[in-house]
C-alpha cells in the first residue's frame, strides 16, 4: 500500500527525522493560513498524489507570500497532474502540502528496501540525491553506499558510522545523520514497509539535514497489525474497478487490451495473459479469483470484467484444485443472467468437479464456447475477436 | 528416486484441527503419506482419524519421530509456527500459508539458514513425489511417477504442466512449489542441485515468473553445474511494471525482474525457454534421455 508524502513525513517525524515545517491543505484559504503561520520568505506548495515526477508535471510551486501560496494552491488543487508514473490519464490533485522552503547546499539519497536474494533489509545512500535510485544503480553504482542489516540485531550505531563515513561526510555531519539512518530503518521495520525512502535528503546552507521528500510503501500482509497505517489508504488514488474487486477479495489489475481474463491462481493468470498475446490479442486485465472463491465472488469478478468498455471477448481459464469447477460455473451463469453480455465468452475448465461445471454452463441457456485446453481456449478467443470485427 | 520427500517421510501437521489442516491431512493420508502426528496448542491428547495430537511440535517429534512438518496455520501465526518447527530440528518444513508479512520471513529465513534446515514455501502448494508421498494441497490425481523434476513459483501453472505431461504418459520424479512470496526457503538453485544429483530425474522443468532475480541466479548455476536438460517458462511477459500481479513476489520493481531479462539469461545458459505455456510439456519430452 502506498501513502502520500505528507503522511510519510509525519511518520518519519515521529521517529526523530527532521522535516520542513508545514501542513497539508485541501482548500486555498487553508493554504493561505498555513503559509502565514509558517511565516517564511520561501514557501513551497506541493501536489499530493501517489506518483513521482510531480515537479516536472507542474505540481510543485515555490512562492514567497501567503497570498501567492493561496494562488498557487488554487492552480494545483483540482488539476489533472500527468507525470511519467501516472500514465496519460494523470491524477486529480485533491491535497497540497504547504511547507517552508529550505536553502539547499547538497541533495542526498537515503532508502531502505528488502533485498530478496540476500533475504534481509538493505540501506542505501548516495551523495547524489534527487534522482531515482534505479537510475543511479544503473549508471553510477559505485556512488551508492550499501549496508545489509541483520534482522536479529537490527540497526546498530556501527551501521550509521559505516554509512556516514562511507558517504565521505565530516564527523559532525555523521553525528547529525545518525537519527536519519536509525529513524528511517526503525520506521521501515516497525511499520512493515517494503520501501522507505528520503529523497532528496537535503544538507542546508546552514549545515543541517532535512527530509525534503519521503516515500513509504507498506506490505499489505502486515497491515493487519498496523490499523493506523491501513487508515491512510486513499481510495482516490486507485482505479474504480480495482477498488470494486478488492471489496470482493479479488485480485484484479486493469490493463489496456481487449480480452478480459478470469483465472484461478496468479501464475496461471499471468500465463493466460501471455498466451493471449501469443495468439495475437491483448489482455485487458489480470484477474485471479483465487483458490477459495465462492460463486458470489466469481459473479462479481465477471461483472467487473464486462464493465470494462475495452473488453471485446472473455477468456475464463480454470484449473480447479481448491476452486471447484461447479462453483465457477454457477457464479458465471448467475452473472450472465444478471447482466447483458454481448461479447463472446470462451471457457476452459479442468480439474475438480469438471463434468458438473460443464453441465451447469450448458444448461444456462447462454452460448459459451467451451475449449479443451489452454491453447485451444486462446485460439478460440482470437477467432471470436476476428469474426466479431468482420 | 525423488527429492525432499518419499516413502520414508514422516509428517507432523501443524494446525491439524483447523479446516484446511484437517482436510488436507486426510487428503495426504489418502495419498499414502505417513501423517504420524498433529499439533494444535491446547488440544494435546486428542486424535483425528487415529492421528495423535500434541500441544507442541517438540512433543510430537519426541513421541513420533517425525522428520517433516506441514504448516497450515493462519498468516499472523505462521512465522512462529515455522520457528517452532525449526527449533526442534525437523529437517524439512513445508509452509502452505499465504499472506505472511515479508519482514517476519526475513527473520525466519535467517534462523533457518543458521540451523541449515530446508523450508519449502511459504505460499506454496507444497511438494509431491508421485506414488510415494505428498506434503501439500495439490490435486494428487493428475500426477504420475516418472523422470521429470518440476520446480515452480506458481501452483495452478504447475498443475497445468503436470497435466500436460501426464496426458502424454510422462510422469514426474518430484514436483516442488517454491512459493510465490518475496522471501522463500528453498530456491531454484537449491532444487536444481538436488534434481541434478537425483538418479530418478532425467530432465527438469522450471516455472518462473516476473520479480526478483531467482531465475537469473538459476541461469548462472545451470551454466556452471547442470548437465541434465532444463526447460523453462517465465510467466508475466505481458505484466505491467510497478504493479504487483497476485503473488507478493511478482512485481517488476525499478525496471528489473522482467520476463524478458529472465528468458534471455536462461537462454544463454543453454536452457530451452518456452514462450507458449500450453507447450511446456511437449517441449520437455523429446529431451528425455539426452544427458
Amino acid at each position: 500500500m502506498k501513502i502520500h508524502e505528507y503522511q510519510a513525513k509525519e511518520i518519519l517525524r515521529s521517529y526523530g527525522v527532521q522535516i520542513p515545517r508545514g501542513r497539508v491543505a485541501e482548500a486555498t484559504e487553508e493554504a493561505f493560513l498555513i503559509a502565514r503561520e509558517i511565516g517564511a520568505k520561501k514557501i513551497v506548495v506541493k501536489a499530493q498524489i501517489h506518483a513521482g515526477g510531480r515537479g516536472k508535471g507542474g505540481g510543485v510551486k515555490v512562492v514567497s507570500t501567503p497570498e501567492e501560496a493561496e494562488k498557487a494552491a488554487g492552480e494545483i488543487l483540482g488539476m489533472r497532474l500527468v507525470t511519467h508514473q501516472t500514465g496519460p490519464e494523470g491524477r486529480i490533485v485533491r491535497k497540497v502540502l504547504i511547507e517552508e522552503g529550505v536553502e539547499i547546499k547538497e541533495e542526498l539519497y537515503l532508502g531502505v528496501v528488502v533485498d530478496r536474494s540476500k533475504a534481509c533489509p538493505v540501506m542505501m545512500a548516495s551523495r547524489e540525491g534527487g534522482v531515482e535510485i534505479e537510475k543511479m544503480a544503473e549508471e553510477t553504482p559505485e556512488k551508492i553506499v550499501k549496508e545489509w542489516i541483520d534482522p536479529l540485531t537490527g540497526f546498530k550505531p556501527f551501521h550509521a558510522n559505516k554509512m556516514g563515513y562511507g558517504l565521505g561526510l565530516e564527523p559532525a555531519q555523521v553525528g547529525k545523520m545518525r537519527v536519519f539512518f536509525a529513524g528511517l530503518y526503525r520506521a521501515f521495520w516497525e511499520k512493515d514497509c517494503l520501501l522507505a525512502e528520503i529523497n532528496p535528503l537535503v544538507l542546508t546552507k546552514s549545515g543541517d539535514f532535512v527530509a525534503l521528500d519521503a516515500k513509504m510503501n507498506f506490505d499489505d500482509n502486515g497491515l493487519y497489525r498496523h490499523k493506523e497505517i491501513a487508515a491512510l489508504r486513499d481510495l482516490n488514488e486507485e482505479a474504480p474497478l480495482e477498488i470494486e474487486a478488492s471489496k470482493h477479495n479479488l485480485n484484479y489489475v486493469k490493463l489496456d487490451g481487449n480480452v478480459g481474463c478470469m483465472v484461478n491462481g496468479a501464475g496461471l493468470a499471468m500465463a493466460t495473459m501471455d498466451i493471449i498475446k501469443v495468439v495475437g490479442a491483448e489482455p485487458a486485465n489480470f484477474l485471479d479469483v483465487g483458490g477459495g472463491a465462492t460463486a458470489d465472488m466469481v459473479r462479481h469478478g465477471f461483472k467487473i470484467l464486462i464493465s470494462d468498455p475495452g473488453v471485446k471477448a472473455i477468456f475464463i481459464n480454470i484449473f480447479g484444485g481448491f476452486l471447484r469447477c461447479d462453483t465457477l460455473a454457477t457464479g458465471v451463469t448467475e452473472a450472465v443472467r444478471d447482466t447483458k453480455v454481448n461479447v463472446p465468452v470462451v471457457v476452459r475448465l479442468e480439474g475438480t468437479n469438471v463434468a458438473e461445471g460443464k453441465r451447469i454452463l450448458k444448461e444456462s441457456g447462454f452460448h459459451f464456447t467451451v475449449a479443451a485446453g489452454m491453447k485451444e481456449g486462446a485460439e478460440k478467443v482470437a477467432e471470436a475477436l476476428r469474426s466479431s470485427k468482420q | 528416486m525423488s527429492i525432499l520427500v518419499d516413502e520414508h517421510t514422516r509428517v507432523v501437521v501443524q494446525g491439524i484441527t483447523g479446516n484446511e489442516g484437517m482436510f488436507h491431512a486426510r487428503q495426504m493420508v489418502d495419498y499414502g503419506t505417513r501423517v504420524i502426528a498433529g499439533v494444535t496448542p491446547g488440544k494435546g491428547g486428542q486424535q483425528i482419524d487415529g492421528i495423535p495430537i500434541f500441544n507442541t511440535v517438540a512433543l510430537a517429534v519426541q513421541e513420533t519421530g517425525a522428520n517433516a512438518s506441514a504448516i497450515f496455520v493462519p498468516p499472523a501465526f505462521a512465522a512462529d509456527a515455522i520457528l517452532e518447527a525449526a527449533d526442534t530440528g525437523v529437517p524439512t518444513i513445508v509452509c502452505l500459508t499465504e499472506g505472511i508479512p515479508t519482514l517476519d520471513m526475513v527473520t525466519v529465513k535467517k534462523v533457518l539458514k543458521e540451523k541449515r534446515l530446508k523450508l519449502i514455501g511459504p505460499n506454496t502448494p507444497g511438494v509431491i513425489s508421485p506414488g510415494k508421498c505428498k506434503v501439500g494441497v495439490m490435486a494428487a490425481y493428475i500426477h504420475k511417477p516418472g523422470p521429470i523434476g518440476i520446480m515452480s513459483r506458481s501452483g495452478t501453472l504447475t498443475y497445468e504442466v503436470v497435466d500436460q505431461l501426464t496426458q502424454k504418459g510422462v510422469g514426474q520424479s518430484t514436483c516442488v512449489g517454491i512459493g510465490g512470496d518475496q522471501i522463500i526457503g528453498l530456491n531454484f538453485v537449491d532444487l536444481l542441485e538436488m534434481f541434478e544429483k537425483d538418479p530418478g530425474t532425467e530432465a527438469m522443468v522450471m516455472i518462473g515468473e516476473i520479480g526478483g532475480t531467482a531465475e537469473e541466479e538459476a541461469a548462472e548455476f545451470i551454466r556452471r553445474n547442470v548437465r541434465k536438460p532444463v526447460v523453462a517458462f517465465i510467466a508475466g511477459l505481458t505484466a505491467p511494471p510497478g504493479r504487483r500481479v497476485g503473488h507478493a513476489g511478482a512485481i517488476i520493481a525499478g525496471g528489473r525482474g522482467t520476463a524478458r531479462e529472465k528468458m534471455e539469461a536462461l537462454g544463454k545458459a543453454g536452457v530451452k525457454v518456452v514462450r507458449n505455456p500450453a507447450l511446456i510439456g511437449e517441449e520437455v519430452i523429446p529431451l528425455l534421455g539426452k544427458v
